[in-house]
């Protein structure tokens, strides 16, 4: 086959490339520019996308022997990802950038320009398995759960599943690791990218701050009592506890957490951590990773891109909505996020959150 | 083995320059010290000096050794635009055009941000040409304000060749100084430093047949020039740094060589070049020629073209694939492609010129490279298009 490796300049993906070139195929790998102002140098963990990584990612391909090149997908980035998480926060919800990265961007932009130009399918560095099934091929959870990605793949259909290689899900990522030092490849101990990586000091309230100005309003608890102020209801998520500035405690002292937002009323709500628990939501924005299920099903629920599902019973409402009972509480569950759907090991497909219950 | 249609990015070391440059590489001498390993040093680099300055019409004292284009043309922008504007200061003027090489424009952008300068940038036809009236005009605005004029003498992504000695009449005039950039005129057309009138002129080794590293600014006796690498104080005191006495050898053999063969080479390359845009446009009929193809007004070697509706990238990796090897223009160091500042500058909008392709021919082209771009091109044009343009 002629695949194209899309190579971030990490080790995951150095990797991945070795191996589709060892199993013999024509590889050529691609580096994806997704910044419009490119920092030179990278910052530890943080961000990515800098001209240090695309020069990482060609010194890979160099090392391996293989044409390497430069696709800049900045606007298409921009336009999908970037304005998508604004306005996502702007809405008063809590998107996964990662998820509509690779929806639209890896698996759906690059795929699709790699195939008009002549590519059997594209290689990345996740960690996740793609397994023979009776429908084709199949989404799996990768081996090592602690590096599991299949989450942040749970937005990909059968066609885009059909055209990828994901060559570490059988492996750990210390063994990924190994590897690459015994390759000889220089990004061996290069740090895990961690964050948004369009937010490359990790902070997104001065992100968002910066892109949407200051508009304040209330923060109450669930009784509707004002109990302080806040600059911006896109700068809190669900669940979050730090920062909300609150001066007068608790009637009785316990923590509290980020329980809604309201971008009408701007208004913050706040209550305690038995408040957040989730039980319940309704999805929207469905994906199918293969067949999709009608009626109702047992599966597992997974919330957040790290962690493991929780046992749940899906039903299907409309064609493009479904109900998600959770037997087990989740606490901070934000509309915006990714509900992905597991059977066992393999993905079903995923729903965006609109709703949840409590 | 692949087709190297990227001269103008590089081109293959003449053997006269190897030879000439090996035969320094083992021996000890820098060419400032007094011993005899210093003098035997000295030596190579005076007469190299000389045998540059004879080959281009200049004096051996105006030749001014550099690490290559890019710091020859740091040199001259910079280094004219503070003696200009020491010697009184409402010279803060630079005029000059859009289409001129990153290492001209760059140091423009950083004297403006950093120095005060002014850019005044100088229209051009839709052929990249700067016409004399236009700098004459420019000029009339205001005469006293202007520090220096910088026009390339040949485009190295089109190919257009300037009227440059017109344009230097013209400045002259005025007592104003220019510099032209002729990292690659200098071995395809006729360069005479004596009949041109300019102040400084920049070229490089690795564009002739010489060694990448190594290049010169000549820099008339008359002109004032304040330093951009201060130290030792080598080379008229205008640049300092012990000088390079192999690199200088290899060098001053592709300039003698380059000179020499230069018109039956570009007889050569222009017929290869009008038979390589022929095959193209046979197989993309729609194919638009950009910048100057006219016999002794053009690059000889050049030839850039837009193949509608795709994009350069697509085209070079597809290409590259089929072991044709060219550019989309001038490289820049982050790999991302942008527009070409030139066709933009010659007023072709930006769609078209993100789907152009600098095809340049050098001393090892020959019939067959074009034969292989004819069979590719078809097909990669085809597969480019169904890739669209993002």
């Amino acid at each position: 086959m002629r695949v194209l490796a899309a190579m971030s300049g990490g080790v995951d993906s150095a990797v991945a490339a070795a191996r589709v070139r060892d199993a013999g195929h024509e590889v050529t790998g691609v580096h994806l520019a997704l910044s419009r102002n490119r920092q030179a140098l990278r910052d530890g963990a943080r961000g990515c996308c800098t001209i240090e990584d695309s020069h990482d990612a060609r010194r890979a391909a160099d090392m391996l022997g293989i044409p390497f090149y430069i696709w800049d997908m900045s606007d298409r980035f921009h336009e999908d990802v970037i304005e998508d998480f604004v306005a996502e926060y702007q809405a008063g919800r809590t998107p996964n950038p990662c998820l509509r990265c690779n929806e639209k961007i890896k698996f759906a932009a690059v795929l699709d320009k790699a195939r008009a130009l002549g590519f059997d399918a594209v290689a990345t560095g996740h960690y996740a398995r793609l397994l023979a099934g009776p429908h084709g091929p199949e989404l799996h959870r990768a081996v090592d759960p602690a590096k599991d990605q299949s989450y942040v793949l749970g937005v990909l259909d059968a066609d885009q599943l059909a055209h990828s290689l994901f060559p570490l899900g059988e492996d750990t990522k210390p063994e990924v690791r190994a590897e690459a030092a015994e390759r000889g490849l220089y990004v061996a101990k290069k740090p895990d990218s961690h964050d948004v990586c369009f937010i490359p000091d990790g902070d997104t309230k001065a992100y968002l701050a910066k892109t949407l100005g200051t508009d304040s309003g209330p923060i109450v608890d669930t009784t509707g009592r004002r109990v302080g102020e806040h600059d911006g209801a896109w700068g809190f998520t669900i669940g979050q506890r730090r920062g909300l500035r609150i001066g007068d405690p608790a009637g009785d002292g316990r923590p509290r957490y980020v329980l809604d937002i309201s971008p009408v009323s701007n208004t913050v709500t706040v209550g305690t951590a038995e408040e957040l628990d989730v039980t319940g939501l309704s999805g929207i924005k469905l994906r199918w990773c293969g067949p999709e299920f009608t009626g109702r099903i047992e599966c597992h629920a997974q919330l957040r891109a790290h962690g493991e599902g929780v046992p749940a019973t899906a039903e299907r409402t409309g064609a493009d909505s479904i109900d998600v009972l959770l037997h087990e509480p989740v606490r901070g569950l934000a509309p915006g996020q990714a509900a992905v759907l597991y059977d066992g090991t393999r993905v079903i497909g995923s729903a965006t959150v609109a709703q949840t219950s409590r | 083995m692949a087709v190297y249609l990227d001269h103008a990015a590089t081109t293959p070391m003449l053997p006269a320059a190897v030879e000439a440059m090996t035969a320094r590489l083992a021996v000890t001498g820098n060419a400032n010290s007094l011993h005899a390993a210093g003098r035997a040093a000295r030596r190579v680099v005076e007469e190299s000096r000389e045998q540059i300055a004879e080959a281009l019409g200049a004096r051996p004292s105006e030749v001014v050794f550099t690490s290559g284009g890019t710091e020859s043309d740091n040199l001259a922008v910079k280094g004219l635009y503070w003696a200009r504007r020491d010697a009184d200061t409402r010279r803060r003027r630079v005029l000059a055009p859009k289409i001129e090489h990153h290492a001209v424009l760059d140091p423009l952008s950083w004297l403006a941000e950093h120095e005060g300068a002014e850019i005044d940038w100088l229209p051009v036809d839709a052929l990249g040409r700067v016409h004399p009236e236009t700098l004459r005009a420019a000029i009339e605005r205001d005469p006293d304000s202007v520090a220096l004029t910088t026009v390339m003498w040949a485009n190295n992504e089109v190919g257009t060749v300037q009227p440059v000695q017109e344009l230097a009449a013209v400045a002259h005039e005025y007592g104003i100084p220019m510099h032209s950039d002729a990292v690659q005129a200098v071995g395809a057309l006729e360069v005479d430093w004596s009949a041109g009138g300019l102040s400084a002129m920049t070229f490089t080794a690795h564009k002739i047949g010489g060694p990448i590293g190594v290049g010169a600014l000549l820099l008339g006796r008359k002109t004032a020039a304040v330093p951009v690498l201060h130290g030792g104080g080598q080379e008229r005191d205008v640049r300092s740094g012990t000088l390079d006495t192999p690199a200088i050898a290899g060098f001053a053999a592709a300039v003698v060589e380059s000179v020499k063969d230069r018109e039956a080479k570009a007889d050569l390359l222009s017929g290869l070049r009008d038979d390589l845009v022929a095959r193209v446009r046979a197989e993309v009929p729609d194919v638009v020629v950009n910048g100057d193809l006219g016999a002794g007004s053009g690059l000889p070697g050049i030839a850039n073209m837009t193949f509608p509706g795709c994009e350069g990238d697509s085209l070079l990796m597809l290409l590259d694939a089929r072991g044709v090897e060219c550019s989309t223009g001038s490289a820049c160091s982050a790999g991302v492609a942008q527009p070409s500042h030139v066709l933009l500058a010659m007023g072709v909008d930006g769609e078209p010129a993100r789907g152009s392709l600098r095809f340049s021919l050098g001393h090892t082209s020959t019939k067959a490279d074009v034969d292989a771009l004819a069979e590719a091109i078809g097909p990669v044009v085809a597969r480019a298009r169904a890739a669209g343009v993002s």
